[in-house]
């Protein structure tokens, strides 16, 4: 048999939801470079509090020493609606994406509306806790948030747990494509073993009711978007959605 | 009767020691059978064509129909003979001699 290597792929992936542990240096140096070797090229790991530059410098030069780009991300997981607005008025010119855990209807609706918020993660196995009914993708269709769907509870349930979460997410999935709001399929793993590469990810978003296509868009394009968007809404040219300066003149 | 299509897939095993053949090709049913049912694995096809133990590399035969039901279950595959394992797609072609090509 000869040998065989991972062929190239045209579409650039990303993975937002790397879920290193940041104090143990070694195993996010592998889990990054394994991420680079399944063909990512960006690839993101959260925060969950304001991270020192230092952190976050250790945390670009491991990223580019793999050759990946490091995209910076705060989760955050509000009680309230005044602790969302409170936490998005701190971190979100300090963040290049900002996801919001929702575990109740007040936050879960309040975030959907906020066009503050990039991503929308419902990965409470309880069904009962996972808001993304038709008014919430409603309101996230008039926003600019995405849906996140986190492919490891996919892996690490067996039997009725499983059947049950590929049923919400069966739903979820097609409520957003319904309202028009993005898919962005991510790993949400801490360990090595359960890494998969961009179209294995989008093998297992077939699970849930996803079309190769759409799949393959939730781990390339959807999260790409949302990190252009982003950045440019961050760097120093931006002043508005659709206004940026060109030039700067000199003041008479 | 008409021809039922078939594709080729290689495989990365990614575990610390390969497997036997009977054990991974096992495994792979176990994965197809929770995620689809035992008629939706008879559906499917499969069956192993070739195992590379120094690489850890395996390559099984699945009917086109079936495709995409086999990647997801692969990529659902967590554990191989009780060992944590994963399995990663590395090429897929209707031909061995492309498969094996294209992959090189």
């Amino acid at each position: 048999m000869q040998v065989y290597q991972v062929a190239a792929m045209t579409r650039a992936f990303a993975d937002l939801h790397l879920r290193a542990n940041l104090e143990d240096q070694q195993a996010t140096q592998r889990l990054i470079k394994r991420a680079a070797g399944f063909g990512y090229s960006q690839i993101s790991i959260p925060f969950t509090s304001k991270p020192s530059e230092d952190e976050l410098a250790k945390l670009k030069a491991l990223c580019s020493e793999a050759g990946v780009d490091f995209v910076s991300r705060a989760d955050f997981y509000p009680r309230s609606e005044s602790e969302l607005t409170h936490f998005l008025r701190r971190f979100r010119r300090r963040f290049e994406v900002i996801c919001i855990l929702c575990d109740n209807k007040e936050v879960a609706r309040q975030a959907a509306k906020d066009r503050r918020v990039d991503l929308l993660n419902f990965s409470n196995i309880d069904h009962r806790k996972r808001f993304f009914d038709r008014a919430e993708a409603e309101l996230a269709s008039g926003s600019l948030a995405a849906l996140e769907v986190d492919v490891k509870q996919l892996l690490i349930l067996e039997g009725p747990p499983r059947v049950r979460v590929l049923t919400s997410l069966r739903r979820e999935v097609a409520l957003a494509w319904e309202f028009g709001v993005p898919v962005v399929v991510s790993s949400g793993v801490d360990e090595e073993r359960l890494m998969r590469s961009p179209r294995d990810m989008a093998s297992l978003a077939y699970l849930f009711g996803m079309d190769e296509p759409s799949a393959l868009d939730a781990v390339s394009t959807n999260p790409s978007a949302i990190i252009e968007r982003n950045r440019k809404k961050l760097g120093n040219h931006f002043v508005a959605p659709g206004i940026s300066i060109i030039k700067e003149g000199k003041t008479v | 009767m008409k021809r039922v299509k078939q594709r080729y897939i290689a495989l990365q095993v990614e575990c610390k020691v390969m497997p036997t053949e009977r054990e991974f090709i096992d495994a792979v049913w176990t994965a197809v059978t929770r995620l689809y049912g035992e008629v939706g694995a008879s559906q499917t096809g499969l069956s192993l064509i070739d195992t590379d133990a120094e690489r850890k590399v395996a390559v099984i035969r699945v009917s086109l129909a079936a495709l995409k039901m086999v990647r997801a279950s692969l990529a659902a595959i967590t554990s191989v003979a009780g060992e944590e394992a994963s399995v990663q797609v590395i090429s897929v072609s209707g031909t061995l001699k492309a498969l094996y090509s294209n992959a090189r």
